[in-house]
């Protein structure tokens, strides 16, 4: 029998690692570049201006607990905010990549080398420059932590719609065509939907990843400036410099109320009704659930919704753009080379000309020196993410393939997982550090743990899922075989979790380095604890407006990330899916 | 293309044909070298009130050519008329049928059929109303809510044909329909198919049916179009006469799925002895074909009742291969001499006969010399190894080789082809993790 297999895609990875090659290409150099330049020109006119941004007469934050549940509102809502303009880049962008040869060239390597960026790096830059658009009103910093949050999303869930619209079954399209859909039809019935799934776990993912983003960039100083929007980012800062241990316990409690809430009201809901857009043709055994998703179903509200939804959507189908009109006659696109060559030819030249700026920017402040200084640096951050990363491993795996294996502690412990990966672990950040200046611990050593702990709840949770997805008649072979312990974990488990695990300790080490920043600077009051490392040196110079270094130091850290995803996690991940891929 | 029956249908013929292709020939530029021709100088005419099969081994560019005519792809060269005007894009007249089915998972049996009248723009209540009653005609009510993944095959084939019946086609396109389908499934689809055919209840005037099913062919349609591989050409033309409904046992139904074999069996003039596949020496391209199957093969012909002579079609029905699936292994056995296919038969040869009487370890070394001695690719290989001190080579060494002859996929196939072969009669090794042909089998 001819009987083909339908295609079965599974949710996008995180951080684009289906992408493409394995060696960087001419282009990646280029659009890394250009993405230096740019930050480059942002601390540029950063020091352009003259006097720090005046000082706002934003409502000063107190340590009222009455405050609070206001502190958290605006929190959350800033999230929202983020989320939105993080929707609507990645309609826009991922939409162009997928239809535009061009834009794709220069889009794609963008957004993969962005994902890599640590964005609390660069919040520098983001404030003055928002500041700036919006002088004397509190917009301008609202601005900035929104921003801050944004880029902590949206190159994530961008590239995920890019890879679904580009993965779009053949057979699907080619009835798109065949019916002669518009676009927007088609954008509805067929590209929206397929790529869902993908895009709603990114989203979720990224937003619980976002959280510690909000609280890290409500409190900012940059050089004398200081701004504490009102939220619980600045209620903790407010506390750690008041030394008020109470007020810090009430911020980790609310804080875990609203990712409670968060998790129960959006998160679930939300995936248990993606889980209809899954692109596959088989009931699945196990489906999300959400109470919240039930509730809503059950009512009227939902059947409300879709009559208007369908209305509007109808409203606009029929207006008179070539958005709704069916496509054009011509079917095929012809590639015109001379065209493509003149685009390569102007990337090139706008790299060169960037590359020249950094040159020029960088020679009149730097030497050498600073970048020796800040490559030791940032060597001492890489031991410390690696040690990490491997003590959460030997830590989590055992325990995720204990619960994975046992579906009755699987379906209690993941919602926990996932619910203590989207915990800002810097609310916790003060308690570590009052223990460590109680104790006289060294901060070198013992300040390191906090990069990994809020991220390390990823391996734990990816090692659950692929536990939980290793097939029973494989389990039951080794059991029947009686593989010894060692055997069993080396010839059997660890293989079968290979390509779950990669995903978990990705999306973990990349967290770190971004968690250095704020983790190898900690204070209490008057106390300053510094550990050595690239994460401080950002810290200091951004705390000093020395913005020269800044630019370094996030350019440093930027080639080390994308070294370590180019050299270890992507050919891992690619010998895991294609030896150890359990389909 | 004019036959018997177009004498017959003299006044309609006068009339512009439904559906007419010109001269159409089809190319994909390769990476490298010569552009891959898969489609030859086609022309063809499809009248009203007709099911006409195109019928031929996969590569032979029938899909290419069915997606010529739906307007989902322009013909490098050539002119397809529907209805007297060239087809310039999709087509309202026409509507398909896929062999995936093609569902949206995310839409109801309801909203999938009404994809295409909701592109066109009809109203809701309309749009609800004609799709309700082609899923009625098909025989789905009570389904209109379900999901597909919901469905069994031949449902979600039936949601495929009521999707393109709602749009009221002149031409239904069938591209495979029922070759994803389990036997009695799609026996059941066709026969329903055919009843609502014969009884005039569909709102079409043609079927353009592609499939690589001869029995299925021979079933459905009232003229086949037989074509050849590589470049696929149009080879004959075969008007099926017999009443319908037909019976599978009936000795001229039988005849003729027997001549059709002997057709697309016999070797095409002016082609060399060696050329069962496409390609010479080392550049011919050679199919995946496990040497289980190949040893299984040779034994079914050794034994009872063909002792060493099986006509195809008595040794397709039994053991449920299509002639896609059957066809490889046949020529595969002819390449490496162990058999002759000819004129809808396949004969042992003396070496066939011999290697059926050895045990394992003689037949992979009767095997190996026949891989030796007849396919030059493997000879090729196994001589470079000779030659190297570490008799080893990187796989891809010969695959840009190959590539300069044939496409990438090709390339790709034909060498994990001889891979395998060769691992079977261990005249070399291959390492999957570093992609490296080596001498030493592990022993």
């Amino acid at each position: 029998m001819a009987r083909r297999d339908l295609e079965k895609v599974g949710r996008t990875p995180l951080l684009g690692l289906g992408g493409a090659g394995l060696r960087p290409n001419v282009y990646d150099f280029a659009i890394f570049i250009l993405i230096a330049a740019a930050f480059v020109a942002m601390a540029y006119g950063a020091r352009e201006i003259s006097a720090p941004a005046a000082r706002l007469t934003v409502a000063p934050v107190t340590l009222d607990p009455a405050n609070l549940p206001g502190y958290a509102l605006r929190t959350t809502l800033r999230m929202f905010a983020a989320i939105a303009a993080s929707l609507v880049f990645t309609f826009v962008v991922a939409t162009l990549a997928a239809k535009s040869r061009k834009a794709e060239m220069v889009i794609v390597p963008a957004l993969d080398i962005l994902q890599s960026v640590p964005v609390l790096g660069f919040l520098t830059f983001t404030v003055v420059f928002f500041l700036r658009l919006f002088p004397d009103s509190e917009l301008g910093a609202e601005c900035a932590a929104v921003f801050a949050i944004f880029t902590s999303q949206a190159w994530n869930m961008a590239f995920s719609f890019y890879q679904s619209l580009r993965t779009v079954p053949a057979d699907l399209d080619e009835v798109s065509r065949h019916f002669q859909l518009s676009p927007w039809l088609k954008f509805w019935r067929l590209e929206a939907p397929f790529a869902a799934p993908g895009l709603i776990w990114n989203t979720m993912m990224s937003m619980s990843g976002g959280w510690f983003f909000v609280v890290a960039s409500e409190a900012i100083t940059v050089g004398d400036t200081t701004v504490k929007l009102p939220g619980i980012g600045s209620w903790l800062a407010t506390a750690i410099d008041a030394k008020d241990i109470n007020a810090v316990v009430l911020a980790v409690a609310t804080m875990a109320v609203v990712i409670l809430a968060y998790d129960q009201l959006l998160f679930r809901p939300i995936v248990a009704w993606a889980d209809k857009f899954r692109f596959e043709q088989t009931a699945a055994q196990q489906r999300p659930r959400s109470w919240v998703y039930e509730l809503w179903r059950r009512g009227q509200v939902v059947r409300r919704i879709t009559v208007v939804t369908g209305w509007i959507g109808r409203g606009v189908s029929h207006l008179p753009l070539p958005l709704t009109r069916p496509p054009r006659r011509a079917v095929r696109a012809e590639p015109k080379p001379g065209s493509d060559l003149l685009w390569r030819l102007l990337i090139l030249a706008v790299t060169a000309y960037a590359l020249w700026r950094i040159v020029r920017f960088t020679e009149a402040s730097l030497g050498w020196g600073d970048l020796f200084t800040a490559l030791e640096m940032g060597l001492l951050t890489l031991a410390r993410v690696v040690v990490l990363i491997a003590l959460a491993s030997a830590i989590w795996v055992p325990i995720g393939v204990w619960i994975g294996l046992r579906p009755w502690a699987a379906t209690r412990v993941q919602p926990l997982a996932q619910f203590l990966a989207a915990f800002p672990a810097n609310v916790l950040f003060p308690m570590a550090v009052v223990l460590i200046v109680s104790l006289h611990l060294d901060p070198n050593i013992w300040l390191s743990p906090l990069m990994v702990l809020g991220t390390q709840w990823y391996i734990l949770f990816n090692v659950i899922a692929g536990a939980s997805a290793f097939p029973t008649d494989l389990r039951e072979a080794s059991t029947l075989f009686r593989l010894r312990t060692w055997q069993w974990w080396r010839k059997v488990i660890v293989p079968g979790i290979l390509p779950y695990y990669v995903t978990g300790a990705l999306t973990a080490s990349g967290g770190s380095w971004n968690a250095s920043i704020v983790a190898e600077v900690a204070s209490w009051g008057n106390t300053k604890l510094q550990a050595a490392g690239l994460g401080s040196y950002i810290a200091d110079a951004t705390e000093a407006a020395d913005y020269p270094r800044v630019v370094l130091g996030i350019v440093v850290m930027s080639v080390m990330v994308v070294a370590c995803n180019r050299l270890v996690w992507r050919p891992l991940y690619r010998l895991a899916e294609r030896r150890f891929r359990l389909a | 293309m004019e036959t018997a029956t177009a004498a017959k249908t003299a006044p309609s013929a006068v009339a512009a044909p439904l559906v007419a292709v010109d001269h159409v020939r089809q190319r994909y530029s390769k990476g490298s070298g010569d552009d891959l021709l898969v489609l030859d100088d086609v022309s063809l005419s499809l009248r009203s009130n007709e099911i006409v099969s195109l019928l031929g081994r996969s590569g032979c560019g029938k899909s290419s050519l069915l997606r010529i005519i739906a307007g989902l792809m322009p013909a490098s060269e050539g002119r397809v008329t529907i209805g007297g005007r060239p087809v310039d894009g999709p087509a309202e007249e026409v509507a398909m049928v896929f062999q995936t089915f093609a569902l949206f998972p995310w839409l109801t049996v309801l909203e999938n059929v009404e994809i295409g009248l909701e592109a066109q723009k009809v109203p809701p209540a309309e749009r609800q109303k004609r799709a309700l009653a082609a899923i009625d005609l098909i025989g789905l009510d009570g389904y209109e809510s379900a999901y597909p993944k919901e469905l069994s095959g031949g449902m979600r084939q039936r949601v495929g044909l009521a999707r393109a019946l709602v749009v009221h086609p002149k031409l239904l396109l069938m591209d495979e329909p029922f070759s994803a389908l389990d036997v009695l499934t799609a026996e059941t689809l066709r026969t329903d198919l055919l009843d609502l055919w014969s009884e005039g209840r569909m709102p079409i005037s043609s079927i353009l049916l592609v499939t690589h099913n001869i029995e299925e062919a021979v079933l459905m349609s009232d003229r086949i179009l037989v074509f050849s591989s590589n470049p696929g050409r149009l080879r004959a033309e075969i008007p099926v006469k017999l009443p319908m409904p037909r019976n599978r046992l009936d000795p001229a139904f039988r005849q003729m799925v027997d001549d059709i074999y002997a057709l697309m069996t016999a070797r095409p003039t002016g082609k060399q002895a060696q050329g069962v596949f496409p390609g010479t020496g080392i550049a011919m391209e050679l199919p995946r074909v496990s040497p289980n199957l190949l040893a299984g093969l040779l034994e079914t012909v050794a034994g009872e009742p063909f002792n060493g002579h099986a006509d195809m079609p008595a040794l397709a029905g039994p053991l449920q291969m299509e002639i896609d699936d059957l066809f490889p292994v046949a020529e595969a056995l002819q390449l490496l001499r162990f058999a002759e296919v000819a004129e809808g038969d396949i004969r042992l040869t003396d070496a066939g006969r011999r290697f059926v009487q050895l045990d394992p370890d003689d037949r992979k070394r009767l095997f190996a010399q026949h891989l030796q001695t007849c396919v030059p690719l493997a000879q090729h290989i196994r001589r470079v190894l000779d030659e190297r001190g570490s008799h080893a080579a990187p796989a891809s060494r010969f695959r840009d080789e190959l590539e300069d002859h044939m496409s990438e996929q090709y390339a790709e196939n034909t060498l994990r082809a001889v891979t395998s072969w060769a691992r079977y009669g261990e005249i070399f090794a291959y390492d999957e993790d570093t992609g490296v042909f080596s001498l030493d089998n592990p022993s």
